[in-house]
């Protein structure tokens, strides 16, 4: 099992759920958040005041996947979520060392 | 314009009403001499709804019989006359109703007006404006006026401004609202209950010490600003009513030493409060953080329903302060209207040359900024002047917030001295500029009233007016601060204020958006 965390530009957001509710994905956990990477902040000015907003809004999802299918959603999202400008975002991917449904305590790959 | 309606000004100790001319009068005696009663009531009748007929100068009709017409109408019987006169007098009475009926509508509905302004027009465009901990705090401090304000003015506030007829503060001989009924008082509004008169004047009072709370946002206690808003009620605002507005008045423009031209209160309340505002923002210091790091406002859709709020409500303070439904009210609408129209485009175009973008902010600061500007003035000056006006104090004020307050570094938080202080001391200065006799000849028929009529004098008298609203202003709020200071306290520690005031003042939150 494989842990998927994607962040991603919230424009992007509508196509990649599509894209991966499509190819077989059944859950994700969405997020909205904050944050930067390489990407610059923009400024506002209130009444003639400046202020540099440096953490933008993005969208994160994280979902747990069997094996087969990581890298399919992997390639899923880098094709929908890439808009090729900075600030695309990024994915990451960690080892999961059990899941459990909580309803009826299955365990493993069968719970996700 | 001859025989056209002359208006008397605004709280002057004439009443607001059209004047019938001499001519008109006598066309009305020689018509009952000529004419069997029927006729003449027909006529009456055909009278009675038009606005322009006011039954306080329609003298009874042996009062106004000229020799000349009595010798054309040789055939009219005693008992016939008697009829007549006493149906006259009846008419009279009725039209008089009917005016004040017209009057009383308007000027119950602007005292409403007026109180939207404050609740919630300026609790929504405050609250908008501070930080989401701060939401309810600086809302609570617009309500709280609504409420200490309102009682003070039923003990003594509406007495000490205006009662009596001092030079410098009222008396109080309406204390407890002693003698305020349902009769007018033809001091200040001869067509409307005096209980009218007095709450209309009461939201003004509820209003102008909620602005100063736009300075002390996000840091002063809320003990310390009940206290002191209450001093400064009776210390600052009522005095300087009743020298603008009270009959024999300082700054009144009829009768007083330095006439000065205040028509819905540009000195009274928003130079008033601005500059107590700014007096506040020194003594209380900056807030913490300030300016380093960002406090930007955290709802402007708040923000921008209470502007245009504010914008509504305006009506009822400028159009209301003809103090009847009357032409000059029109005048003082459409004024109002245009100056704050021009003075949103001029803040806009200011912030679209200087930041490349136009702000809503930037445009509801400049809807207010124009309409504080035209307070003084609205009654006094028409549509192209009030244009000029609006034009002017939009970029002005633009100037004050964001250039003059960063510069000197007080931290006026939400700009009660950018906007009002400068908006109002600008505005009344180009009332004098700009008030004709035209619209309204407030020194009396044919006198020149502002720069406009060749007044240059009138430049000099506002000047004074406001220099005297600073003065007050200034030291006033200086000692109450001290006072305050000593009995509760202005500010709040710094854990209670990086905590937030809505939590630490109120013990409660605003958005509780997850329950």
């Amino acid at each position: 099992m494989m842990k998927l965390e994607a962040i991603i530009q919230p424009s992007r957001f509508e196509s990649v759920k599509d894209a991966l509710r499509e190819m077989g994905i059944e859950g994700m956990t969405v997020t909205e958040v904050r944050g930067h990477g390489r990407q610059k902040g923009h400024t506002e000015v209130y009444r003639g005041r400046e202020y540099t907003v440096d953490l933008l809004p993005k969208i994160k999802l994280e979902m747990v996947l069997p094996d087969a299918l990581v890298e399919k959603a992997v390639d899923t999202i880098l094709k929908t979520a890439k808009t090729g400008k900075i600030g695309d975002g990024k994915i990451f991917l960690s080892r999961v060392e059990e899941a459990i449904r909580i309803r009826n305590e299955e365990r493993g790959e069968k719970a996700l | 314009m001859e025989g056209a309606p002359v208006y008397s000004r605004r709280r002057s100790g004439e009443r607001c009403v059209p004047k019938i001319s001499v001519a008109e009068r006598r066309n009305m005696a020689s018509a009952v001499r000529k004419c069997s009663w029927l006729l003449v009531l027909a006529l009456c009748a055909a009278l009675f709804p038009a606005s322009s007929l006011r039954a306080q100068q329609a003298a009874p009709l042996t009062g106004a019989t000229s020799p000349s017409s009595n010798a054309a109408t040789p055939e009219v019987r005693p008992e016939t006359q008697k009829a007549v006169n006493e149906k006259l007098a009846q008419l009279d009475q009725r039209v008089t109703a009917a005016q004040s009926a017209g009057d009383n509508a308007w000027m119950l509905v602007s005292a409403a007006l007026v109180l939207m302004m404050t609740g919630p027009g300026l609790a929504l465009f405050y609250g908008g404006l501070v930080r989401q901990k701060n939401t309810l705090a600086i809302m609570m401090q617009s309500f709280a006026m609504m409420g200490l304000i309102t009682v003070l003015w039923a003990l003594v506030g509406y007495s000490l401004a205006f009662g009596g007829s001092g030079p410098v503060i009222g008396d109080f001989s309406h204390a407890f609202l002693r003698g305020v009924g349902v009769d007018p008082n033809p001091d200040y509004a001869g067509t409307i209950p005096q209980l009218t008169f007095m709450v209309y004047q009461l939201m003004f009072a509820v209003i102008t010490p909620a602005l100063i709370t736009g300075a002390t946002a996000e840091r002063m206690k809320f003990s310390g600003t009940c206290l002191f808003l209450t001093l400064w009620f009776l210390v600052v605002y009522a005095p300087l009513a009743h020298m603008v507005w009270g009959k024999g008045g300082l700054l009144n423009s009829s009768g007083g030493r330095f006439p000065c031209l205040d028509f819905a209160g540009g000195t009274v309340v928003h130079v008033s409060s601005g500059v107590s505002a700014l007096v506040c923002a020194l003594y209380l210091g900056k807030r913490s953080g300030y300016p380093k790091q960002p406090m930007p406002p955290h709802s402007l859709v708040l923000s921008f329903i209470g502007a245009c709020l504010l914008w509504v409500g305006w009506f009822g303070f400028n159009a209301g302060s003809a103090l009847a439904a009357s032409g000059l009210a029109a005048s003082a609408f459409v004024a109002t209207h245009f100056a704050a129209a021009a003075a949103a485009l001029s803040w806009s175009l200011v912030e679209r040359i200087k930041n490349g973008r136009a702000s809503a902010l930037g445009a509801i600061s400049g809807a207010v900024a124009g309409l504080v500007a035209i307070t003084p003035a609205a009654g006094f000056v028409g549509p192209m002047p009030a244009l000029a006006i609006g034009f002017m104090a939009g970029a002005f004020c633009y100037w004050m917030v964001a250039k003059v307050k960063q510069i000197f570094g007080y931290d006026d938080a939400l700009d009660a001295f950018g906007v009002h202080g400068a908006g109002g001391t600008i505005g009344a200065l180009l009332t004098g500029v700009f008030a004709q006799a035209v619209i309204n000849p407030v020194f009396g028929a044919g006198k020149p009233v502002g720069w406009l009529d060749r007044n240059w004098g009138q430049v000099g008298n506002q000047l004074i007016g406001v220099l005297i609203a600073w003065g007050l202003a200034l030291v006033g709020t200086f000692v109450l601060l001290k006072v305050v200071d000593l009995i509760t306290g202005v500010r709040v520690s710094e854990e209670e204020e990086i905590e937030g005031l809505d939590i630490s003042q109120h013990g409660e939150e605003a958005y509780n958006l997850e329950n």
